[in-house]
């Protein structure tokens, strides 16, 4: 058992003593204006007349029901189930008894409450687990207490409560009334992690059924009677601001309320503020349709305000910011120059990217009810808390008086770490007086910016004459900001070695893309050195590894942000379950490895040539995320990594002409299709019992290095820029 | 603006709408029917599907006066308890991760097996192709299909 100290914020459990007389608290029910009745939570136990708040995570029916608070975003990483998981597993009750609501965003309740960086289970784990060890503890007491005995004469497991030397048994249902008011225990035991039951197994998405079924989940599907819709309409171009339009004409359109043009301009805008466009054209009105219609009958005069920038202007500014533009990171060791010259071999090449869009299926909507002194937000964002300060700032008003609650989000992959839909959503609502959803079209969506950077980098490498790596160097670029980080692998690998990450400008809004920067960085650094590992004549892993020795050995340099022991692992166990090495006819294979997001992943690409064209069959991953939460969603994510990264770096891209990118939806934006996945990618993890961290984002990265590294087998050809499938231009 | 009386789940609903509307916006702007979700509005993305008799449809781009008396059904009458072997597969499978595709994909999956009960991997790919997920679950709505196909009830 591990003691832990309880620093729960006091203001939740002011909130459960002063409720403590009267027993029950009402819970969080906000969204009832959307639930249908055709699915009861499928509980192995009756409804509860009576409900009782134990603490912020933990509401116990009369029944023995436990309802649970998932307090962070859900985009599809699943952590409305993994996260209640953890709370069930510390206070002890069978996974049947259980129902999972959604909490608002609650500062003094919660920490932590975003979706990003691969952070919620690593952030919230002692959280959740203390959370559940102290629900357990209180209802210990509340029995003890009944019975006249010592906590330590009972024992508490399955949501049942047992006198150890005794008959008596009272059920957490039974006991939960007299556990409101208890003192919050100033310690408890958490349990062992041999003792798990329920984490490490696979519990099905507690969603599920309401998804298979359609039910009202999604931003885009909340109502609320008496609610305006509203669409907008952002200039054509970065660099350009919107001066007036035919507002006349398009009031006078059927179904149309209102038309105006929304300043949603934030004072001392925050990171999250990010935004291609301040100043919008919104058109308010009752159906979506109508709106679309009046969409098309827009005619606005803009204005050029800056410069309309092309794809080809870009490639020249990343090439010169290579070799003038300002470094903002670096790192060197040793004397790389002096090593380049005595190196027996040299590899110099250059690796591409370009912008990208997040183009989460569930285009950005938010819903908004501005009053004179209040606002109310509901919707899918990543980050309600930047949304709450956003609103205030705009509103002009205190941080208390607006809300926010989140709804299921139909994919985040970063772009809803951006909250100015919501932003303009309560702008929209303050003007028209009125509840009301903002709906972007694909369109709006897919041209409105916070695109993954477009990124360049050269790496170089010397290999002395017994092909040892005496010297590594990478300069990568990217507007706005380049892909480096000096301080990963290869670092503490190679006596002499430097990294720059280097700036340019570009007036292209960007943000982070599931992966920031690794999305580009794995692929390039992995397919790189199986370049080198092949020009020293040695298997890919192998020279992997000896890289990995020497870091743990002997490590170059002061500080490096991986434990090669761990990125070793992977790679070991990798090898051992793809049987790597061993020959398999007509089957081209590719490796690479990659850390980001305190995860490891190892990944092996199989790929056959048919009818001309590189299909990959088959995907052998190895992860080392500490425990992991809930086993098959843990899968799920590796394997929608693996899908999501050789996608984008096969297919996808934004290419801008006179400002605007020239991809505005799916017929030009190509997305990965179900014929041009993996037809098995199988995952395994290394086991321990080091604290989760998150697996939303390393699945991804370290599997366009396998791509490009399986498709040098496959085609004998070298892939440097992405997208591969439209690459023109091979460096040699 | 005119009147239509449609089949949708086995009810007939009235509603006076603008007949270009696409039955999308119909399902869910009208008769809140939301399950049924918007994806692209140009038939690219599969989200949207629909079934008008026994034929997958794209909701996007069908406007409603072109339905006439044929019978829609949308996810939320597959089945009437949620359990329709497509359903019961993708919940077997633990397909999903954000969820916003699978309804699109359930519909054209539930369409395609009812024509075509033991498909191969290269036909259930064929048939799927013009559903997207952004999350990349292609594996396992690939597998759920099998495991549908196996069940013998579709």
């Amino acid at each position: 058992m591990t003691k832990i100290v309880t620093h729960y914020n006091r203001r939740s459990f002011i909130k459960v003593s002063a409720a403590a007389g009267g027993g029950m608290l009402i819970g969080f029910s906000w969204l009832n204006g959307c639930k249908s009745n055709t699915t009861e939570p499928e509980v192995g136990v009756a409804v509860p007349k009576e409900w009782f708040e134990i603490n912020g995570y933990i509401k116990i029916g009369d029944t023995g029901m436990v309802t649970i608070y998932s307090p962070n975003p859900e985009i599809g990483q699943n952590v409305r189930t993994s996260m209640p998981m953890i709370v069930a597993e510390e206070l002890d009750v069978p996974w049947e008894n259980v129902v999972v609501e959604q909490a608002p965003l609650n500062t003094g309740w919660y920490q932590n409450q975003f979706a990003g960086g691969s952070l919620s289970i690593r952030l919230s784990w002692n959280a959740l687990r203390m959370a559940g060890a102290t629900g357990r503890r209180m209802l210990m007491e509340a029995a003890a207490k009944e019975w006249e005995l010592k906590v330590s004469d009972l024992t508490a497991s399955e949501g049942v409560i047992k006198e150890i030397n005794g008959e008596r048994t009272v059920t957490y249902g039974e006991i939960a009334s007299k556990a409101v008011g208890i003192e919050v225990p100033k310690e408890v035991e958490l349990k062992g992690i041999k003792d798990f039951k329920l984490i490490g197994t696979s519990i099905k998405n507690v969603d599920g059924k309401k998804i298979v079924t359609g039910e009202p989940l999604f931003g885009l599907d909340f109502h609320r009677d008496g609610m305006q819709l509203a669409m907008i309409q952002h200039p054509p171009a970065f660099g350009m601001t919107v001066k007036d339009f035919n507002e006349a004409e398009i009031k006078s359109m059927p179904g149309v309320k209102d038309a105006f043009i929304v300043d949603t301009t934030v004072e001392e805008p925050g990171g999250f503020d990010e935004k291609g466009f301040k100043q919008l054209i919104a058109i308010v009105g009752e159906s979506t349709w109508q709106l679309m219609q009046a969409k098309k009958a827009l005619k606005a005069n803009w204005e050029t305000t800056g410069e309309l920038e092309s794809s080809d202007m870009h490639v020249k500014r990343l090439e010169k910011a290579l070799v003038s533009g300002e470094v903002l990171e670096s790192r060197r060791d040793g004397n790389p120059e002096a090593a380049f010259k005595k190196a027996a071999k040299i590899i110099e090449r250059t690796y591409s990217a370009p912008f990208i869009a997040h183009n989460t299926l569930e285009p950005m909507n938010f819903f908004a009810n501005v009053t004179e002194d209040s606002a109310e937000l509901i919707g899918p964002t990543q980050t309600p808390e930047a949304l709450e300060g956003s609103v205030a700032k705009l509103l002009n008003l205190p941080l208390e008086n607006v809300t926010v609650n989140m709804t299921r989000i139909g994919g985040g992959f970063g772009r809803r770490l951006y909250v100015h839909f919501g932003v303009e959503a309560a702008a929209i609502s303050k003007k028209i007086g009125g509840p009301v959803k903002l709906i972007y079209s694909r369109e709006d969506d897919m041209t409105q910016g916070t695109y993954r950077p477009t990124y360049r980098s050269v790496y170089k490498a010397g290999l002395d004459e017994n092909n040892n790596l005496i010297a590594f160097t990478v300069k990568g670029a990217g507007l706005p900001e380049g892909p480096v980080f000096p301080n990963r692998f290869p670092a503490g690998a190679v006596e002499n070695y430097s990294a720059e990450k280097i700036k340019a400008p570009t007036n292209v809004t960007t943000g982070a893309w599931r992966a920031p920067r690794s999305n580009f960085t794995a692929g390039a650094e992995q397919a790189f050195l199986d370049e080198v590992a092949e020009a020293a004549g040695k298997d890919p892993i192998d020279f992997r590894l000896e890289l990995f020795d020497r870091a743990i050995k002997d490590p170059v340099g002061e500080k490096h942000e991986y434990e090669p022991e761990r990125y070793a692992g992977v790679l070991k166990l990798v090898k051992e379950k793809a049987n790597w090495g061993a020959p398999k006819p007509n089957v081209h294979r590719g490796v690479a490895a990659y850390f980001c997001h305190s995860t490891y992943v190892a990944e092996v690409f199989d790929m056959i040539m048919k009818n001309g064209q590189p299909i990959v069959e088959k995907v052998w991953c190895a992860v080392d995320c500490g425990i992991v939460v809930n086993r098959d969603a843990a899968k799920n994510m590796i394997q929608g990594g693996v899908i999501d990264g050789i996608g984008h770096s096969m297919y996808s891209q934004l290419t801008f002409e006179n400002g605007a990118p020239k991809q505005m939806n799916f017929d030009k934006y190509q997305l990965i299709r179900h014929s041009q996945a993996p037809k098995e990618i199988e995952v395994f993890f290394v086991e321990n019992e080091i604290d989760p961290t998150g697996l939303g984002e390393p699945g991804l990265p370290p599997a366009i290095g396998a791509l490009a590294n399986a498709l040098y087998k496959a085609t004998g050809q070298r892939h440097y820029h992405q997208p591969f499938v439209t690459e023109k231009q091979v460096v040699g | 603006m005119a009147n239509f009386n449609l089949k949708i789940n086995g009810k007939t609903q009235q509603l006076e709408v603008d007949p270009t509307t696409p039955i999308l916006w119909v399902l869910r702007d009208h008769l809140k029917l939301v399950g049924t979700k918007y994806g692209c509005g140009i038939s690219q993305c599969g989200a949207c599907t629909i079934h008008l008799g026994d034929n997958a449809v794209r909701s996007c781009q069908l406007p409603v006066s072109s339905v006439g008396n044929q019978e829609i059904t949308t996810i939320e009458g597959l089945s009437e308890h949620g359990d329709h072997p497509v359903q019961q597969a993708w919940l077997e499978e633990d397909v999903y991760q954000c969820g916003y595709c699978q309804a699109g994909q359930i519909m054209n999956a539930s369409a395609f097996l009812k024509k075509n009960p033991n498909p191969t991997d290269e036909e259930i790919e064929g048939a799927m192709n013009g559903n997207i997920c952004r999350c990349g679950t292609y594996i396992r709505i690939k597998k759920a299909i099998k495991t549908a196909a196996n069940s013998k009830t579709v």
